[in-house]
């Protein structure tokens, strides 16, 4: 019999889950992010076009949803330095909202930027 | 499941694709990468949103990056790290959800890897030269 | 009177729930109950207990989709209306109803080099070695010391629902505090015992193991460590 869903129901496994779904997503968003920026090597009107492109609200909103998973890889990925680097007991739980908190500042502050 | 294996002497069963030397070099990479990466992402979301509030069109992002030479070595510092952790990761993915434990899944990680590098190579100098 | 209803795995890895009522009692736990039911309902089902005072591990089962040592989970904290669901671990063959078959948990034990070792030059006629109670290592193998082997923590890791052939939490656990054994004289062959793709470093810091664990033990924190003294086995050419 294999792990229950029921067992997984705790916070530090939620952040297992976003951390591996934030860096897949990531992932699969860095060859077009390079390909994009590869297009630079065509001129400006190359870019803008695509920055024009980029302008759809749909486009808007998955770029919001980028910067939160970046921020959400990244200061998911500082707990887990945390916790394997840094002696700990019973601060993890802490540690995570800050985490979270820290994730969602940085996309209010690109939303609100943009 | 897991059944009751006999002959524990050698240590844990390695699968194929895997010994212990190796799958310990890629956890220290994995993390090494990260600490650079944690750097590198603060920068680069820093960047992200002072970008969107200065003009978000081909000529302002190229007139500030253009023959920057700090801009293109720490960008290419990013890459690299990129093409270190973001195989990694999806190796373990690959391993846990589908299953593949084949010594294959090493070639096309590699093969991942090598491809980030040389499109991120080549997406910092089309930016930044 | 108040019942309980309790549905129960019965039969091997394809049996299915069956459900029985069982009176609801003020101060119950739910090995209570499982013995209730083998006692006046059906004999032929089948669990596992010895102390039922949380010493022995033997009573571990999953309640409600969690992994307990049942001797010491009351009904009133699980309990869900007047429901409870009961099955055996997680992460282990089932032999039969709550019964499963421990031997690779165990074995797991034996290969991540689960026992002491003395250290070399050492006889009988050696005076007692002396540990201070305060000193890192000591501290640091205290933390792990109180487990009793019950595989709460095994059936609740899902890196070894994922990778059947990962060490776990418990076997881990335990060869951390013999790394911090300073009488110990198997440490390299230890700390290569525990690398690999089913060792250490396959922990994802889900931190089930320590979320689960009865004796409030954190594996988490063990494996940390092991997957440090490895990583520096390694970068030093010990490995």
């Amino acid at each position: 019999m294999n792990n229950d869903y029921r067992a997984r129901n705790h916070p530090a496994w939620w952040a297992f889950l976003m951390h591996r779904l934030s860096g897949l997503a990531l992932s699969l968003f860095l060859p077009f992010h390079f390909w994009a920026l590869g297009n630079a090597l065509q001129g400006e009107a190359r870019m803008d076009a695509l920055l024009k492109w980029t302008e759809q609200p749909l486009l808007k909103f998955a770029e919001i949803m980028l910067v939160l998973l970046l921020a959400a890889h990244l200061t998911g990925g500082l707990r887990l330095l945390a916790l394997e680097f840094l002696p700990w007991r019973g601060w993890q739980k802490s540690l995570l909202a800050w985490a979270a908190g820290a994730a969602f500042a940085v996309g209010l502050a690109f939303a609100l930027a943009l | 499941m897991s059944s009751g294996q006999a002959g524990y002497a050698a240590g844990p069963a390695a699968a194929p694709g895997t010994n212990a030397k190796f799958e310990t070099w890629l956890w220290i990479a994995q993390r090494a990468s990260a600490v650079v990466l944690a750097l590198c992402v603060l920068v680069h979301l820093v960047t992200i949103i002072y970008a969107v509030r200065h003009g978000l069109t081909g000529a302002a992002i190229l007139g500030r990056t253009r023959g920057n030479g700090v801009g293109l070595a720490f960008y290419t510092l990013y890459v690299l790290a990129i093409a270190v952790h973001a195989p990694i990761g999806l190796r373990t993915l690959c391993q846990e959800w589908l299953g593949w434990r084949a010594a294959s899944l090493n070639w096309v990680v590699g093969a991942v890897a090598l491809a980030l590098f040389v499109f991120g190579l080549r997406a910092g100098w089309a930016v930044f030269a | 009177m108040n019942m309980l209803q309790v549905s129960v795995w019965r039969g091997g890895a394809s049996g299915g729930y069956r459900i029985y009522e069982v009176p609801r009692q003020e101060s119950q736990s739910v090995l209570d109950v499982v013995t209730y039911i083998q006692r006046h309902i059906d004999p032929t089902l089948s669990y596992r207990f010895a102390c039922r005072v949380g010493m022995c591990g033997a009573c571990a089962m999953t309640v409600n989709g969690v992994a307990r040592w049942t001797c010491r989970t009351h009904v009133s904290k699980v309990v869900k209306g007047n429901a409870i669901q009961i099955a055996p671990l997680a992460n282990l063959p089932v032999i039969k109803d709550l019964v499963t078959d421990m031997r690779g948990f165990f074995d797991k034990w034996a290969r991540a080099r689960g026992q002491f070792v003395s250290g070399s030059g050492t006889t009988r006629k050696d005076d007692f070695a002396r540990v201070a109670s305060d000193s890192p290592e000591r501290v640091a193998a205290n933390a792990g010391i109180e487990c009793i082997g019950c595989g709460v923590c095994y059936a609740s890791c899902d890196v070894v629902s994922w990778n059947p052939d990962y060490l776990g939490p418990a076997a881990l656990n335990r060869a951390w505090t013999l790394v911090n054994d300073v009488r110990d004289g198997a440490r390299r062959e230890r700390l290569a015992a525990v690398a690999g793709d089913a060792g250490c470093h396959a922990c994802h810091t889900h931190l089930a193991c320590s979320e689960r664990c009865p004796k409030d033990i954190e594996p988490t924190a063990s494996i940390a460590g092991l997957k440090r003294a490895v990583a520096r086995a390694a970068l030093k050419g010990e490995l």
